[in-house]
C-alpha cells in the first residue's frame, strides 16, 4: 500500500492485563472506536509506528507526481491535460495534509523530506514503476488509486484523529481518481487497434506491481498485529488484496481486457478470484532500491530540493526583513 | 471581419495554451509542495482560458474545428502567441518573472475586453480577469519576496528580468488585427494599455529592489506568427505528439 512493511515494537501485543494504567485507558478508548488526539499521552511506540506509517504515505504522495507527471505535457487533449494536472495536484495537496498530520506529532516536514530524499524513509513500491505510454494514466488511476482506495477506505476509521481527517478529505478525491482512471481505460481499450495494445500492455505491466501494493501476506506478522490493535491498520494485506482483485477481474473483462493472469478464476463457492501471487523476490528487489525508476525518483525530487533552495532561502529572508521592518516601524 | 477576429482570439488562446503549458512543466518539481500547488492552480485556470478562447475562435472560423484541433494540429506558424510565453522555464525565479510581466499586461487587457462589443468575448475576459487577478497577486509577491531576499535570490530575479525585458515591448504592439478590433469597439488599442502597466513594473520592481532594464528594445514576431522563437517547435512537438501520431484515434 502506499505505507509498506510498517514496522511496530516488534514485540508483539500486550493484553489489556499486563498494561499500565495509562496504557490501558490508551487501549481501552482504543477498543472503544474512540480517537486519539495529538495532546493526548499515546505510548512511545504508537506515535513512532505513526510517524513512520504517514510519513511513508505523504512521501508517496509526493514521489507518486513523478510517474502521472511525466505524461501532463504529453496528454492529448486539452481536456486530459487538465484532468490529469488536477489529479497531480490532489496529490501534492494530499502530501500537504499527511505531512501535517505528521507534525502533530512532534516531527516536523523537513525532518522527513531530509530522510526521503537520503533514502532512510521509504515511498510504495508502486512508483518505481514507468509511465511509457498515455494508456499507463488510465491504468495507474484505475489499479494504483484502485488499490490505494482498498486501504484509505478503512483508514477513515483509524484510531488517530489527525490522520483519520485527513484520509477522509484523501478519499473523496481518490474516488474521482479511479474513475478518471477508468474512463481513460474505457477509451483506450474501444479506441483503435493502437489504442487496445497499450491498454492490455499498461495492465500487463502494472497489474502484478499493483497486487505488491498491499504488501506481503501479513497474517502471522507481528508488526501487523500490533497496529491492528492500534487501529492504525485496520485489514490484513490479504484481505485487501483480495479485495481488489475482486473488484478488479469483473472490471478487466467489461473493458475487453485480459488479466495477466492464467490461473485467475472465479471460485463459485466462496464467491472470490483464486489469483497467482505476485513475484515477491521482485518487490523486495524494489524496495531495496532497485526497481526500474528508483533512482530516477530519488534524483528528481533531490534535485527539485537542491536546486529550489535558494528560492525557499529567498523568501525567508524576505520575510524576516518584513518582520524587522514592521518592528522597527512600530 | 471573421479573419481578423479568429486570429484575434488565437492571440488570447495561444498566450493561454502556451504559458499554461510552459507552467505545467513545473508539475513535481517545484521548490516547495506550496508552489507545487499554486503552479498547477495557474496552469489548470491558463488551459481552461484556453478551452474558451480557441472554442470560440473556433466557433467564428466555422470550419468544423474545436479547441482541441486548433492546440493539437496547427503548426509553429500558425501560433499568434506573444514570444514572452514560449521561453523556457529557466529557474524558478525566470519562471516567476515571466508570469509577472505576462499577469501585468494579461489582467489589464481583460479587464478592457470586459467592455467588449462582443459579448462572447467579454464574458470569457470577465471569468478569466477572475483568476488573474490572483496570478498577478501571487507572482507580484513572488518576485518582491525572491528580488529582496537574499543576495543570491536578488542576482537571480535580475537576471531573469534582464533577460525577459525584450520579450515585454510585443505586448503593446498592433497591427492590422487591432486595427480591425479597435475599429469594432471589439478590443482596446495595445498601446493604451502601456502607461499602467509601466508604473505596475516600476512600484513591484522597486518594491524587489530591482533594476527596471534601461534598453526597451522589443523582438517581435509571435503574435502575428511571422518570427516565433526555436523555442515554440521543441514545445509543439512534445504536446502535439500523440495527436499527431495517432490521428485517427479519439482520447
Amino acid at each position: 500500500m502506499y505505507a509498506q512493511m510498517i514496522k511496530s515494537t516488534g514485540q508483539g501485543v500486550k493484553s489489556l492485563d499486563e498494561m499500565e494504567p495509562e496504557e490501558r485507558a490508551f487501549q481501552e478508548r482504543i477498543d472503544a472506536g474512540g480517537k486519539i488526539e495529538p495532546k493526548d499521552w499515546m505510548p512511545e511506540g504508537y506515535r513512532k509506528n505513526l510517524i513512520r506509517q504517514i510519513g511513508q504515505h505523504a512521501h508517496s504522495e509526493i514521489v507518486g507526481q513523478l510517474p502521472e507527471g511525466n505524461w501532463i505535457t504529453r496528454a492529448p487533449t486539452l481536456e486530459r491535460k487538465a484532468i490529469l494536472l488536477a489529479k497531480v495536484q490532489d496529490e501534492a495537496g494530499h502530501g500537504l495534509y499527511l505531512y501535517c498530520a505528521a507534525e502533530t506529532l512532534g516531527v516536523t516536514r523537513d525532518d522527513l523530506t531530509r530522510d526521503l530524499l537520503s533514502g532512510k524513509m521509504k515511498y510504495s513500491s508502486i512508483f518505481n514503476y514507468p509511465t511509457l505510454t498515455w494508456a499507463d494514466m488510465g491504468a495507474v488511476g484505475w489499479l494504483v488509486d484502485g488499490a490505494a482506495i482498498m486501504n484509505q477506505v478503512p483508514l477513515q476509521r483509524t484510531s488517530y484523529g489527525p490522520y483519520a481527517r485527513a484520509m477522509v478529505r484523501i478519499c473523496k478525491e481518490e474516488s474521482f481518481h479511479q474513475r478518471q482512471g477508468f474512463d481513460i481505460m474505457m477509451k483506450m481499450a474501444n479506441g483503435t487497434e493502437a489504442q487496445h495494445k497499450m491498454a492490455q500492455d499498461a495492465l500487463n505491466r502494472f497489474w502484478f506491481p499493483s497486487l505488491m501494493m498491499f504488501g506481503p501476506s501479513d497474517a502471522e506478522s507481528v508488526h501487523s498485529a500490533q497496529s491492528m490493535a492500534w487501529k492504525i491498520k485496520m485489514n490484513t494485506n490479504d484481505e485487501l488484496r483480495q479485495k481488489f482483485v475482486d473488484q478488479t477481474a469483473p472490471q478487466a473483462a467489461y473493458l475487453g481486457l485480459t488479466i495477466p493472469d492464467d490461473t485467475l478464476k472465479l471460485n463459485e463457492e466462496t464467491g472470490h478470484y483464486t489469483f497467482a501471487e505476485p513475484d515477491w523476490e521482485e518487490f523486495f528487489d524494489v524496495l531495496k532500491g532497485n526497481g526500474p525508476c528508483n533512482t530516477e525518483r530519488l534524483e528528481a525530487r533531490n534535485k527539485a530540493w537542491d536546486e529550489g533552495r535558494w528560492v525557499r532561502e529567498g523568501l525567508i529572508a524576505h520575510a524576516e526583513k518584513k518582520r524587522s521592518r514592521k518592528m522597527a516601524a512600530e | 471581419m471573421s479573419q481578423p477576429l479568429f486570429e484575434y482570439l488565437c492571440r488570447m488562446g495561444d498566450n493561454a495554451l502556451v504559458l499554461g503549458h510552459r507552467v505545467s512543466e513545473w508539475c513535481g518539481v517545484a521548490p516547495v509542495l506550496e508552489e507545487d500547488i499554486a503552479l498547477a492552480n495557474v496552469a489548470l485556470d491558463l488551459i481552461g482560458q484556453t478551452q474558451l478562447w480557441l472554442g470560440l475562435a473556433a466557433e467564428v472560423e466555422g470550419k468544423g474545428r474545436d479547441a482541441d484541433n486548433l492546440a493539437f494540429h496547427r503548426d509553429v506558424w500558425d501560433f499568434r502567441n506573444l514570444l514572452l510565453v514560449e521561453q523556457p522555464n529557466g529557474d524558478f525565479g525566470r519562471t516567476m518573472m515571466r508570469q509577472f510581466l505576462f499577469d501585468g499586461w494579461h489582467l489589464a487587457q481583460l479587464q478592457a475586453l470586459m467592455d467588449s462589443s462582443n459579448d462572447q468575448i467579454a464574458a470569457i475576459a470577465e471569468k478569466s480577469a477572475k483568476e488573474v487577478t490572483y496570478h498577478l497577486e501571487r507572482s507580484s509577491d513572488t518576485v518582491i519576496g525572491l528580488g529582496d531576499g537574499t543576495e543570491e535570490s536578488h542576482r537571480r530575479m535580475q537576471s531573469a528580468v534582464d533577460r525577459l525585458w525584450p520579450y515585454v515591448g510585443e505586448m503593446f504592439l498592433s497591427d492590422d488585427v487591432d486595427q480591425e478590433m479597435m475599429a469594432h469597439g471589439i478590443a482596446p488599442d495595445p498601446a493604451s494599455l502601456r502607461a499602467g502597466y509601466d508604473t505596475l513594473v516600476a512600484d513591484v520592481l522597486a518594491a524587489a529592489t530591482l533594476k527596471r532594464p534601461e534598453d526597451d528594445f522589443a523582438h517581435k514576431g509571435g503574435k502575428t506568427g511571422v518570427r516565433h522563437t526555436e523555442h515554440l517547435g521543441h514545445m509543439l512537438t512534445q504536446m502535439q505528439w500523440l495527436q499527431r501520431s495517432y490521428p485517427d484515434a479519439t482520447w
